[in-house]
Formats: structure tokens, sequence, C-alpha cells
């Protein structure tokens, strides 16, 4: 089996969907940070089977934790400091996201003028539907799965 | 300062109060000849529309200011690739509200971000049309006597239908309204208003024939198949004659039901229709400035 050491400050994200953590890294803009980055892809998990898992060694105040909660808010995030987890940080669905998804109704306004952000607003917290500020289209999985 | 987006910005108490303000316009018109003396509406229509641009010009008119504006994308800086958040920094140089049309569902609030001055979404593709959602129901507060206790039946286009899913968001938030959705299989109310219904449990019903439902009528909502909201041809043609309210249905209905419609109308109403009684959609249209002339007092703070 795979051995990856402990970190000594930053943070770790666990139980992430097995498969996803690359776009998860896309998603944080992890690649912009200059900083050590571990991805471990399916790992093995009692609780799921497989999961990945990524280690990030930097501040925790550079992770934007409502881009994580809209992309999986199972997931769990450990903050690490001189090498032990002292926060467990509960990810709760974000009110408003920004340019972490897109709105492909060709008729939205966001969809002739490049430069405006992608504001998309939860509308049913149960149903975990967001839609478009401006035009109020829903996000669905299938224009999810293009992205 | 507020602008106006959607119907929904405004409580219903605020709607009263906007409400009362078009009635004492209707009833006293004179009164407010003067009211916007030196003020300036610009009228920012990026596709053609007749009867709403004319009803702001004849609102701001009426009120004693002016209006300036462009009435297609083609005469206006957006055919130079401007956007719509500069052309309302511009445009907050040089009147003191805004009106604006865009075929792009959303623009009106993009300007609204940008904007120095009140903006009133008069219409933005297949979203939002709020004007005419305040002159729906300013009518049927008008004539039909109060905001609530009626069935409405609501008839033709109700998939693509924006005026149709205004008025209805907007009707829920008044007490005991019945609704009946009247159309073809194709163009049913989308699913998110139906599943927002139930879960305020206000009664509807959806049906096909509108000779069945006419009985059961107190105000019937007419719209148009519009051609525009169609990427097939195949299916406009199909669908368009779908429902034609003549006086033979009318025959059916109640002596003292309602027929409203957004207008233009093409044959959905036949003409014979018009000199019944029961026939309001032009009397909704005058309403429609009423309403218009209100919300421009109210958002100038002149009130």
């Amino acid at each position: 089996m795979l051995n990856v050491g402990k970190i000594e400050e930053g943070f770790v994200l666990d139980h992430i969907k097995a498969g996803k953590s690359l776009s998860l890294y896309d998603h944080l803009g992890l690649d912009k940070l200059d900083c050590t980055v571990a991805i471990i892809k399916n790992a093995r998990s009692n609780k799921m089977g497989k999961k990945d898992i990524l280690k990030v060694e930097c501040d925790i105040n550079m992770l934007d934790l409502d881009v994580l909660a809209y992309i999986d808010h199972n997931i769990t995030v450990n903050v690490i400091k001189d090498g032990e987890i002292v926060d467990k940080k509960d990810l709760v669905l974000p009110r408003q996201i920004k340019d972490v998804i897109h709105c492909h109704n060709p008729r939205c306004i966001t969809s002739i003028e490049q430069e405006l952000p992608h504001i998309f607003y939860l509308a049913d917290p149960a149903k975990e539907v967001y839609r478009c500020k401006y035009c109020e289209e829903k996000y669905t999985e299938r224009s999810k799965n293009k992205k | 300062m507020r602008h106006l987006m959607s119907p929904l910005d405004f409580t219903t108490q605020e709607l009263d109060r906007l409400f009362d303000l078009a009635g004492d316009i209707e009833h006293n018109l004179q009164k407010y000849a003067h009211a916007c003396d030196g003020k300036i509406l610009a009228t920012c229509f990026y596709e053609p529309s007749t009867r709403t641009r004319l009803s702001f010009e004849s609102a701001m008119t009426r009120l004693g200011g002016r209006v300036i504006g462009f009435s297609d994308a083609g005469s206006s800086s957006a055919s130079k690739g401007e956007s719509v958040s500069d052309t309302i920094r511009v445009i907050s140089c040089y009147a003191d509200i805004c009106a604006m049309r865009h075929p792009k569902e959303g623009a009106p609030m993009v300007a609204m971000e940008h904007s120095l001055i009140p903006v009133i979404n008069a219409g933005d593709g297949g979203h939002q049309h709020p004007t005419q959602t305040l002159t729906d129901l300013l009518t049927i507060r008008s004539l039909g006597g109060s905001l609530g206790g009626f069935t409405i039946g609501l008839c033709g286009d109700l998939k693509f239908g924006r005026t149709v899913h205004s008025l209805i968001h907007a009707l829920v938030r008044y007490e005991d309204i019945r609704f009946l959705f009247i159309s073809p299989e194709e163009l049913r109310v989308p699913d998110y208003i139906t599943e927002m219904l139930k879960s305020k449990n206000i009664p509807y019903e959806e049906v096909t024939s509108l000779e069945d439902v006419m009985p059961r009528l107190d105000m019937l909502y007419m719209t148009r198949v519009q051609k525009e909201r169609f990427f097939n041809e195949e299916d406009y043609i199909r669908l368009k004659d779908f429902y034609i309210l003549d006086m033979a249905k009318m025959e059916l209905a109640r002596p003292d039901m309602l027929v409203l419609h957004p207008l233009p109308r093409v044959n959905e109403i036949s003409v014979e229709v018009d000199n019944d009684p029961r026939a309001a959609y032009f009397r909704q249209a005058q309403y429609g400035v009423y309403v218009r002339m209100a919300l421009i007092l109210t958002l100038l703070e002149l009130t």
C-alpha cells in the first residue's frame, strides 16, 4: 500500500468521492498555489469502499470552503497544525457561488457578455437546486457534467 | 434607490399602495399632469416592442416628463458591441429613470447593478415582464373588485408565456385563488410552477378543453402562441390555432366573467368578442398606462 507522509500545517480533505479529487484540485485553484499537494486516488475506505484524499500544505484561509461545499458537502475538512488535526470544518451548501459553474441557457445575458460573472444562488436547499442569478435557469446535473 | 426587476420585488402592501395611486391617477389624470416636470425617462429597447414602449412613453408624457431612447438594438451602441453595463452607466448621465427591454434574460438586472438611476425591466426574453404583471393585477383589482377569491383560467401557451408565469407567481400571494391551466400537452406550465403550487397547497387543474371549463371561470386570461419562442417552425404552425375564443365559447361563460389578454392578439380571440362587455383586454391596456405612471412616480420617489 502506498504511504503519503503527514503534513505539518495545512488541511486534509477526506472522504472525497473516488475519482473526484482532480476536479476538486481544479475548482479550488490549487494549481495556482505554490505549495505541496498530495492527490491520493482510490484509497481504501471502510465507509465508502474507495475514496480520494487531498493533502495540501498551506493556510486554511486560502481554501474556498463554499466551492468545496457546493461540489460535495460530505467531504471532511481537517485543519492541521504542528502535524495534528486541530479543527474539523463543517460544510454547508453556500447561498451563492460565483464562477464555479456556468449558465448554459443560450437566452441568458451571460451567453453574450463574456465579462459577466456566473453567479448562482441556492434556490432550494432541500433539493440542492441552484439557479442562475440573471436568468433563474436551474443548473442541472446534465449541464454539470458538461463542466 | 429602488428598481423593478420582478413583480415580486414589491410586497403585497407596496403593491396595494401602487394600485391605490394608479386608481387615483385614473380618476384624476389632470392632477398628475406636471408631476414629472423636468424628468427624463430613457426607453432602452434592444428588441422591437410597440405596445410596451409606447405605454411607457405615454405614461411619462402624461406625467409631464420627457422621453429619450432607442427602439431596437441596431440603432443603439449595442450594434457596436457595447455592453449593457457600459450603456446604462452612460444612460444614467442622461436620464432620471430607465425602462429596458432586452432579448437576453437577466440583461436589465445587469443594468441595475451598474445604474445610478432606477431601472425598470420592460421584458427580458422569456424571463420576466413585471410591468405586464402589474397591469394584469391592477386590471383584476379594478374590474374584478379584489385580488383574491376567484377562479382564473390561463389559456394558450403556458410553457413559454412569461406573462403567465409572472402572473401566477404574483397571484399566489393572495388568498383563495384557484387556477385552471388550459393548454395543449406540449405547452403546459413548467414543472417548477406546479411544484410551487403543490407546496403551497394552492388548487390547480391542467386541462386541454377550454369549453369544458368556461362555466367555472371568473376570469379567463388568454395568451398568444409566440412564434419567436419556438426553434421549430413546424411546432409553431401546429399549435398556434389550438384555441380560439369566439362567441360560441363565450355563451358558456358566466355573465360577469372577464376576458384578459396581454396583447397583441393574433387570432386567438375572434374580433366578434371585442364588443362583449366581458372583453376587458383593451381596458387592460389603458390600466397599463396608469400602473406605469404610478410606478414611475414611486421609483422617482415623487409620491
